[in-house]
């Protein structure tokens, strides 16, 4: 079954036909085409589908589209502005905190509502913030290390 | 210009990856792309007697359906023992139908109308049923569920035992762990007019896969073209051919349009492949004075249903067992069982993990039993430069006594440290936590150090007739470099480190240089990424292009300055005449780009390509002796673990963990931290929290709820020291680190659990159960007489 629903994604706004039962993460990246929000698990667990959704960052995994009528929603592709890079995304680039690269756009969003929140956060603070993202290549030594770079 | 050698330059995809536009199996989008979905055996040993697909295929959106029946005739993979369907199931992982939709979807609606009549036969889970006489056959063929037996020994083991004052003994129990790559496994299938093959693939191994896929589906591998998208992670998972690759081409070319098979979560963690559960004992002799006399191994591998490259693992466990350390007598003994289990493969440090940990925490005993510290024990036993081992491996550099010394002097600063303002505080308010069950009750918390070392191919590992790698560099009229080599990038950063050998040679910045190595019409050949190899190999042959490049250009620089070419030296982006004491502006020199450009516009002009091949002076070890050097260097590395236990609840937290690599030279020292940081992360998995749970060939616990990785808010503080030997063969002295950042770790920390509470863990991993267990246990021995 599907339902009409708008969404606003990146400053676009899209009126769209969607299944019933497609998550948010599906309509992204299969009707969109915006496919720099990555499926690592579809439970929640992994963080690699973050995107601010209504100004919070949320794993769209978990997210039925039809539930999202008329949100606003940020992807890691509306971050960049005019082809330069965030200063986080930056950090990450310079620091070394990005290596196979699946996690990063998940990263980058999470820590980018973290800070939005919170824009001076203690190390621990960044690590309790990224538990919900998980990555398996860099011990996550050098992506604390960027985020307390640009945040302190 | 500064030497670009040594320098921390940001990964050349970073940019990519951070604004999510790297393209990855699953962003791979073509014109008329279908969707491939697998149906898997519901038993996990039954012949399949009947498959209906006759519904599946009258459902609208369906292209095709397949089964055995649309199989080549040849079986593929390391013990040919695989075919893409199956008729006779093995595992619950087996494939028994696919189908190709217009979405994912329908595809999966499909599968359910997928009628299997099974005829279920007895199955066996354990290396005990495995092996009794009368156990049913997994592969009846074969005859016997005893894949292969792997023997080696150098000395004479009654001597070591005759020789040792303490001989002490121990069995252990090692898990099912998995790569758990953030990516799952993908794979687009393309069939061309004229009939070539085109897959876009996350393999590690292109130029095999190409053989692979071509014993597989019946067709040359000159129609078979691999290309290589962003790979989001592999730590070994892309070592072998798995079915779902040929199945993908299958459907592609029934379909006649490009297919895509990806798997879900769940179906990565059942039907991808898993690290070798195993048990193992060892015996081993120590003398008086400290000296390491003999050790005696004999391990069981549970491979499951298929044998992979995974399965020959032995072979480094073997070499641990025989060359950590310098050991006169040693025998060792593994048997690779076949059982109706998960499918087994390649992972990151493959047999290392395991056989350190059994290795260094019996190093740990031994010390205490001849009442040594158990870093002078260590010391006085390790590796040392310029020796070859009783297993022939050729020891050149060897920084092993050095790491030793700077774990245990981060050590003596973990005891000084003044309170515990450096000890990072707990991390509770997350999402799924491990280390939430502290008690309040400080009498129960018991802290402790361990130590561990390791012992690592760092100058490739002969494990095919070739361990080479080619590679070409070519200089255009801008100045531009293209390097096209046949290494693959995976996430470590071997295209920035390849870029800076390249550019250090040519005297050119690292931006001034692209990279080619995802395409095997493009590339030439290389073995594959494993193995710690990259850097030394290809790194290796990508200087020899460069070199042979330079040379190119030097002999046209040096008609045009009217010198000899040995006058001359590549920097800035220029060739000069090499006159150290002359004011630059005097120098004569001319820019690469006119160089390159004389070379194009002359009559009987040519281009600047260099050419570069390496493969190291090894040799494949004795087929039946297991002796010889396998590798053109070895890297070695040392870790000092400092945990926390609380003995009411058997929780371990790793407080801080200081790893040691001696990597020879540090081409790129963030890219070198990066791999032994991320490769901590996994080793303290496998130390506290990583088992893939299988009961009767099913796995549990299938999803990352349950299978739990080490999370940011779990990690330990991490100090990475590199150890700098400069090797005499690696480029610019460098040798491997890929692996060894998770060998040691779970060894390290058993140790320091040891060091708390007293109580040696040999199963692994270390969870708060056995833990406690273990505490009851003892508690029971000691404290309370029986009832």
């Amino acid at each position: 079954m599907k339902k009409a629903i708008t969404l606003t994604v990146n400053g676009d706004i899209h009126e769209l036909y969607v299944e019933t039962h497609h998550s948010l993460l599906d309509v992204i990246r299969n009707e969109l085409g915006l496919v720099g929000t990555h499926r690592g698990c579809d439970t929640g667990n992994c963080g690699a589908c973050t995107l601010h959704l209504d100004g919070l960052a949320m794993n769209a995994c978990l997210l039925l589209a039809v539930d999202y009528d008329g949100s606003e929603i940020l992807t890691i592709e509306g971050i960049t502005q005019n082809g330069a890079l965030h200063p986080l995304q930056q950090a990450l680039v310079e620091k070394g905190g990005i290596q196979c690269g699946f996690c990063t756009p998940g990263v980058v969003m999470n820590t980018l509502a973290l800070l939005a929140d919170n824009p001076h956060p203690s190390k621990t603070e960044i690590r309790a913030r990224l538990s919900g993202n998980l990555c398996r290549c860099t011990g996550y030594v050098k992506i604390v290390e960027a985020i307390m770079s640009v945040s302190h | 210009m500064s030497s670009l050698i040594g320098q921390r330059i940001p990964k050349l995809d970073a940019p990519d990856k951070a604004t999510g536009r790297a393209t990855y199996g699953h962003d791979v989008r073509l014109p008329g792309l279908l969707h491939g979905k697998i149906l898997y055996s519901a038993h996990p040993h039954a012949r399949i007697v009947r498959v209906d697909t006759s519904r599946a295929e009258r459902l609208p959106g369906v292209k095709c359906v397949l089964t055995a029946a649309d199989n080549a005739p040849t079986r593929f993979g390391y013990g040919k023992d695989q075919t893409p369907f199956k008729s006779m199931a093995r595992s619950l992982r087996d494939e028994i139908a696919g189908v190709v939709a217009v979405d994912a979807d329908t595809a999966y609606e499909a599968l359910a109308l997928i009628q299997v009549e099974y005829e279920p036969l007895p199955a066996i889970f354990s290396i005990e049923e495995a092996l009794t006489p009368d156990a049913p056959l997994v592969h009846s063929e074969h005859g016997s569920n005893l894949f292969q037996t792997y023997h080696y020994s150098h000395g004479e083991l009654l001597r070591g035992e005759a020789e040792s004052d303490v001989i002490l003994e121990a069995s252990y129990r090692l898990p099912y762990v998995t790569h758990a790559c953030m990516e799952t496994s993908v794979v687009v299938a393309q069939f061309e007019h004229g009939g070539r093959l085109t897959l876009w693939s996350t393999t590690q191994i292109p130029f095999l896969l190409q053989r692979d896929l071509s014993e597989a589906l019946g067709i040359p591998g000159s129609q078979i073209r691999i290309i290589q998208t962003s790979i989001g992670g592999a730590f070994g998972r892309g070592l072998d051919i798995y079915p779902y690759e040929p199945i993908a081409a299958l459907m592609a070319i029934k379909a006649g349009k490009p297919v895509r098979l990806a798997f879900t979560r769940r179906e990565e963690f059942n039907a991808g492949p898993a690290r070798q559960p195993a048990e193992v004992s060892l015996r081993a002799g120590v003398r008086r004075d400290g000296r390491l006399t003999f050790r005696d191994v004999a391990a069981v591998l549970d491979i499951g249903a298929y044998v992979s490259w995974g399965s020959v693992t032995p072979l480094v466990m073997m070499e641990t067992t025989a060359s950590l350390y310098k050991i006169p007598h040693v025998r060792f003994k593994a048997d690779c069982v076949y059982t109706n289990n998960l499918v087994t493969g390649a992972m990151r440090g493959y047999g290392n993990p395991q056989s350190t940990f059994f290795v260094e925490t019996m190093m740990d005993q031994l010390a205490e039993a001849v009442g040594m510290d158990p870093v002078e024990f260590r010391l006085l036993n390790a590796n040392e430069p310029n020796t070859t081992t009783p297993q022939g491996l050729v020891i050149t550099s060897c920084g092993m006594k050095e790491c030793l010394q700077a774990v245990a002097a981060a050590a003596d600063r973990a005891a000084k440290r003044q309170g515990d303002e450096a000890i990072p505080e707990p991390v509770t308010h997350y999402q799924t936590p491990i280390f939430n069950a502290q008690s309040s009750n400080s009498n129960t918390l018991k802290r402790g150090i361990g130590f561990a070392t390791t012992l690592n191919v760092g100058g490739g590992a002969r494990i095919y007739r070739s361990d080479g790698c080619g590679a070409s560099v070519k200089v255009d009229d801008f100045g531009h470099v293209t390097l096209v080599t046949g290494s693959t990038e995976i996430g470590q950063g071997s295209e920035t480190v390849l870029a800076q050998i390249v550019a250090e040679a040519l005297g050119v910045c690292p931006e001034d240089i692209s990279v080619i190595n995802t395409d095997t019409d493009v590339k030439p050949w290389d073995v594959g990424v494993h193995a710690s190899r990259t850097t030394f190999i290809a790194g290796n042959a990508a200087h020899l292009a460069a070199l042979d490049a330079r040379a190119q250009i030097f002999e046209t620089a040096a008609e045009m300055l009217g010198v000899s070419p040995d006058q001359l030296i590549a920097r800035n982006g220029r060739i000069e005449l090499a006159t150290p004491h002359s004011p630059p502006a005097t120098i004569p020199s001319l820019p690469l780009s006119k160089v390159v450009r004389q070379r194009h516009f002359r009559e009987g002009g040519t281009v600047v390509i260099g050419e570069g091949w390496y493969d190291p002076p090894t040799k494949l070890v004795d087929k039946a002796t297991y002796k010889g050097n396998i590798s053109a260097a070895y890297g070695f590395g040392a870790q000092m673990a400092e945990v926390e236990v609380d003995t009411e609840t058997g929780q371990v937290r790793v407080l801080r963990l200081a790893c040691a690599n001696d990597v020879g030279r540090a081409i790129n020292p963030m890219a070198v931290e990066g791999q032994i940081e991320g490769g901590a992360q996994m080793g303290l998995g496998y130390a506290l929290t990583e088992e893939l749970i299988v009961e009767n060939g099913r796995v549990l616990n299938p999803d990352f709820h349950h299978y739990r990785l080490f999370t940011a808010a779990d990690m330990p503080e991490i100090e990475t020291i590199i150890v700098e030997t400069d090797d005499p063969g690696g480029p610019f002295g460098a040798k491997g680190v890929g692996e060894m950042g998770g060998t040691p770790t779970a060894a390290a920390v058993a140790n320091a659990i040891y060091d708390a509470i007293g109580i040696r863990m040999t199963e692994l991993p270390m969870t708060p159960e056995r833990v406690l267990a273990a505490i009851l246990k003892k508690e029971q021995v000691h404290d309370r007489p029986t009832l």
